[in-house]
């Protein structure tokens, strides 16, 4: 096996990332392999990212259509198996409407679609995307999303809180969580969660947006390095 | 007393005249719908033309001028840029989120007709103040309509401008640029063969009742009162379409599938099916029972003039309809060959088996009436006794400061594009809200600078300067990060054409950037003019807004604003004159917007460019910014906050304090540069001619001018990011 994973990206109608994110993958050091929503197989990849984007429109509910596409099949058998997937903003949410992940994204608290450099907080290291990071450490990484409000019913949330689901926090450059820094009003602050098993993890922020210095803040580095790490260690 | 059907549609009786003349009979109805769309003001360009041809369009890397679906200019490695503005302001003033949202839309397909991919989209805006409710309504629609659209077809927005001024209350104006990039071998342009023979095929959107004569109706006419009534004239958006169109259609493209590609837009299939045939000097036989309909019933005038949105037309030989019709299905996209271009120069429309209309296809793409309208110069009088520049001015330098740096059109529109996503595409190295956005070309080190701008306050006191000083500005401001200007795009906003003052203040305008764009080396390649922006007596004043396109060879080489480390020596490049006229600060804080804008000298103008170019590509700058709206204050107040750094200047020049600060003298830009590279920068403006003075230095978190006053940099951010978000009540 090579030293050089490869990271299957799911192309959805309507999603916009998703060569963002071959690219951010490629020049991490990984292999990125575009996979289309009718395929019913993964071609054989180490991981998996369902990108950015408004997969068919964002119509009747964000991520809703998405998660009876074909390849969501593959996707659901894939992560119980322990494949490590990753969903970044419209990933996330088509996630969380799979029931792969806790919780649902609704519109941001300002009603406002918001495009921002943020910081979040790593608040676990068992995550596919912050294994090698340290809790409390501060990245600092984009958002761009009308509907990232990080919600859950009572129950859902402390389970989520209790059993360190919490991957990252919306919190200042001092790592501070307060409600000034939480960019879209989610509950905890919640940037980004994972699954019970620790293969599944869905953030809001873009850390495909965060890879090169000549663009901008490269908090997406360590991240995307941590979810090639995550994949090579499992092949 | 009913009117006759030509004159409802928007036909004058001298134009069914030569309609007549040119068909030898009496157009029926269907014809007559056609060409009130292909004739009217907004598809024709009957008012403009013969002044858009005094332009300069030729220059050494312009691959398409002015006259197909957007510009196109040679970047090197191959690569063409596609480029190009446009108006939605009418029907934005009547419904500003589908208006706004649908102007974007259209723009890109623009772009994607000639096979390039759109990699940036920037908006110039305009509305009146926003202590009016209406205004605000206005304001939050377009800008949430830009990004509700532009957000979900992954096109990033990275720059434009919003400016507020009385006029436009009832009529703001809503432009939007969008930029494209191809392998310049690949593009679909005019000078393609295409064949008898060829299929017609339309992809994308269902064909509806939105949109019936939205260029007629509304796009050529002034607004009225009852304008709300026209609100079925404008078009509705679906951009998830859209996003599927741009991949379909580039596919296409770069499988080389196609004989040619058309957006429709303005005046639907009529424009797309004549202007294909009349471009391949063909006819056309187009079969309206193949168009999909959303619903049944639909006359044929409607079908043919219908500007449902998210639809192109696309052109292919027999043989590669199969290939093409697969790529939209894998797209999801319906495709349906609606008609063949034959020999001929007839466009004939069966429906039914019946022939329900039949008319010589370049009579209405490119026979439209020309009209020389009579012109005459509005009286400047009144405006230009009451020159600012030499009041009395009672109030404190630090209040006029802030009254400056916190008025709506200065400050931080971050309000309005943090709404826009402005990082998809990953390419986007400078964002909104600086002087030009930065865009890189995948592939290659070099970057696009992109500026929009527009001197309404200018064009009202004297148009052809205010054209000139956009030319002007829109250059400086990509020229400051270190960029080529290197071509332009436009869109020229306009009152009703048939009054003659608003025709001068056209040709005064036109004669300005001509002259702006010779002197800069800048080609006009294209744009859009959006006339009959007035209702009741009030017109916009006259307002060009100019797109401009420069060129980074390298983009790790750019400079931005902020001042970020201290000990920087700041200097002036320019002169600062006694010129108050137009300028913000005499509006502001004297209460008028009269006398002359201030002088521009084109040869400096360029001059400057070129310092501050080389000066870029020597990495002989920290920081870089246009001295320009709000004057010298705003400017080096706007590096400050920028780059969380204060400064202490003393003030050049034998001038009063208002002077030195606030005028908008042309031709300046502020620089800091580390001290070793001082007398480098000195000797590189001496060598253009260029005059320059030594300001004083950054650090500290305060601003200090001079003797006059200072303010902390936390104070003056305050100010200038709460202004926007204030006025809208947040």
């Amino acid at each position: 096996m090579s030293g050089r994973p490869r990271v299957g990206v799911i192309t959805f109608p309507g999603s916009l990332d998703d060569r963002d994110a071959v690219r951010a993958v490629a020049s991490m050091g990984g292999s990125g392999v575009r996979i289309w929503h009718r395929d019913r197989d993964l071609d054989g990849v180490d991981a998996v990212i369902l990108p950015g984007g408004f997969s068919y429109g964002d119509y009747l509910r964000t991520g809703a259509i998405a998660r009876f596409a074909p390849v969501m099949e593959e996707v659901r058998r894939f992560a119980d198996r322990g494949g490590p997937v990753l969903g970044i903003c419209n990933g996330f949410q088509i996630l969380c409407e799979a029931g792969l992940l806790p919780g649902a994204l609704i519109r941001n608290r300002q009603l406002r679609f918001v495009c921002r450099f943020v910081h979040v907080r790593v608040e676990t290291s068992r995550s596919p995307i912050t294994t090698g990071l340290v809790p409390g450490e501060v990245l600092p990484v984009p958002v761009k999303h009308g509907e990232g409000q990080f919600v859950a019913a009572d129950e859902d949330l402390e389970r989520v809180e209790q059993e360190g689901l919490v991957v990252l926090r919306y919190c200042g450059p001092d790592g501070t969580v307060d409600d000034r820094h939480n960019v879209n009003g989610s509950l905890g602050a919640i940037a980004g969660v994972r699954n019970e098993a620790g293969n599944v993890v869905g953030l809001m922020p873009h850390p495909e947006h965060a890879v090169d210095p000549d663009v901008g803040p490269t908090g997406g580095q360590p991240m995307l390095a941590s979810f090639l790490s995550y994949a090579l260690a499992r092949v | 007393m009913e009117q006759p059907l030509h004159r409802a549609l928007g036909l004058t009786d001298d134009e069914l005249e030569a309609i007549r003349a040119r068909l030898g009979r009496e157009p029926n109805h269907n014809e007559l719908a056609m060409y009130s769309v292909m004739w009217s003001e907004h598809c024709s360009y009957k008012s403009s033309k013969i002044h858009l041809g005094t332009l300069p369009t030729e220059g050494s890397r312009v691959i398409v001028g002015p006259g197909q679906d957007a510009g196109a200019v040679d970047v090197g490695d191959g690569l063409a840029v596609v480029f190009k503005m446009e108006s939605h302001s009418h029907p934005s003033a009547i419904e500003p989120y589908q208006g706004a949202a649908t102007g974007v839309g259209g723009i890109v397909r623009d772009v994607l007709a000639m096979g390039a991919r759109p990699i940036a989209l920037l908006d110039p805006l305009m509305f009146g103040p926003l202590s009016e409710e209406r205004n605000r309504w206005l304001f939050c629609g377009v800008v949430a309509g830009i990004g509700g659209y532009g957000n979900c077809i992954g096109v990033p927005t990275v720059g434009g401008e919003v400016r507020f001024a009385p006029p436009h209350s009832t009529n703001p104006v809503v432009n939007v640029m969008c930029v494209g990039i191809a392998p310049a071998d690949r593009l679909v342009t005019s000078a393609r063969e295409v064949h008898a023979g060829s299929l017609l095929v339309l992809i994308g959107a269902a064909t509806g009742r939105d949109g019936i004569g939205g260029v007629s109706v509304l796009a050529s006419r002034t607004l009225e009162e009852d304008a709300g009534e026209s609100r079925p004239s404008v078009q509705i958006g679906d951009p998830f379409a859209e996003k599927l169109l741009i991949e379909a259609c580039l596919e296409l493209v770069e499988r080389g599938l196609l004989e040619g590609l058309q957006d429709l837009g303005g005046a639907g299939i009529t424009c797309a099916v004549s202007e294909s045939a009349s471009r391949a000097r063909l006819g056309a036989e187009l079969r309206l029972d193949a168009v999909p309909l959303r619903e049944p019933g639909l006359e044929p005038f409607e079908i043919l003039t219908s500007e449902s949105q998210e639809r192109m037309l696309a052109i292919a030989r027999p043989e590669r309809l199969a290939d093409v019709l697969a790529v939209c299905e894998r797209w999801g996209l319906q495709a349906s060959v609606i008609g063949t271009l034959v020999p001929g120069s007839s466009l004939s429309v069966v429906l039914g088996g019946e022939t329900v209309a039949s008319v010589p296809a370049r009579s209405l793409a490119d026979e439209g009436p020309v009209y020389d309208r009579p012109m005459s110069p509005p009286g400047f009088e009144e405006i230009r006794a009451e020159d600012p520049t030499f009041e009395t001015v009672a109030v404190a330098p630090r209040d006029a400061f802030l009254a400056v740096l916190g008025s709506p059109n200065v400050a931080s529109k971050r309000w309005v594009w943090e709404q826009y996503d402005h990082l998809v595409q990953g390419g986007t190295v400078v964002g909104p809200g600086g002087d030009a956005a930065v865009v890189r070309i995948e592939g290659t080190m070099k970057a696009l600078a992109l500026a929009t701008d527009g001197k309404g306050r200018f064009g009202h006191l004297d148009p052809y300067l205010g054209a000139a000083h956009a030319v002007a500005e829109a250059a400086r401001n990509v020229a400051v990060v270190g960029a080529t200007p290197i071509a332009i795009t436009n869109c020229l906003n306009f009152g009703n054409p048939e009054r003659p003052e608003v025709m001068w203040q056209f040709a005064e305008s036109v004669r300005g950037m001509a002259d702006a764009c010779r002197a800069l080396g800048t080609p006009v390649t294209g744009g859009n003019v959006s006339f009959y922006n007035e209702s009741g007596d009030s017109a916009i004043w006259p307002t060009p807004v100019i797109g401009m396109l420069g060129l980074i060879e390298d983009y790790r080489l750019l400079v931005r604003p902020g001042f970020v480390e201290p000990g920087l020596e700041i200097y002036l490049l320019g002169e600062t004159h006694p010129e108050l006229g137009g300028s913000e600060f005499a509006e502001v804080v004297l209460g008028r917007v009269a006398g002359r804008p201030p002088a521009l000298d084109l040869e400096r103008e360029a001059a400057l460019h070129r310092v501050l170019v080389e000066a870029a590509r020597e990495d002989l700058l920290a920081a870089s910014h246009d001295c320009s709206d709000g004057g010298l204050a705003v400017a080096l107040a706007e590096c400050a906050i920028a780059g969380d750094t204060g400064f202490a200047v003393s003030l050049p020049g034998d001038v009063p304090w208002y002077v030195s600060l606030f005028a908008e003298s042309a031709s300046r830009a502020v620089v800091a540069v580390p001290s070793d590279r001082a007398s480098s920068l000195e000797a590189l403006a001496l060598r253009h001619g260029v005059p320059w003075s030594r300001l004083g230095e950054t650090g500290g978190p305060r601003m200090v001018f001079d003797a006059l006053f200072e303010v902390t940099v936390d104070e003056a951010r305050g100010v200038y990011e709460e202004t926007i978000p204030g006025l809208i009540g947040e």
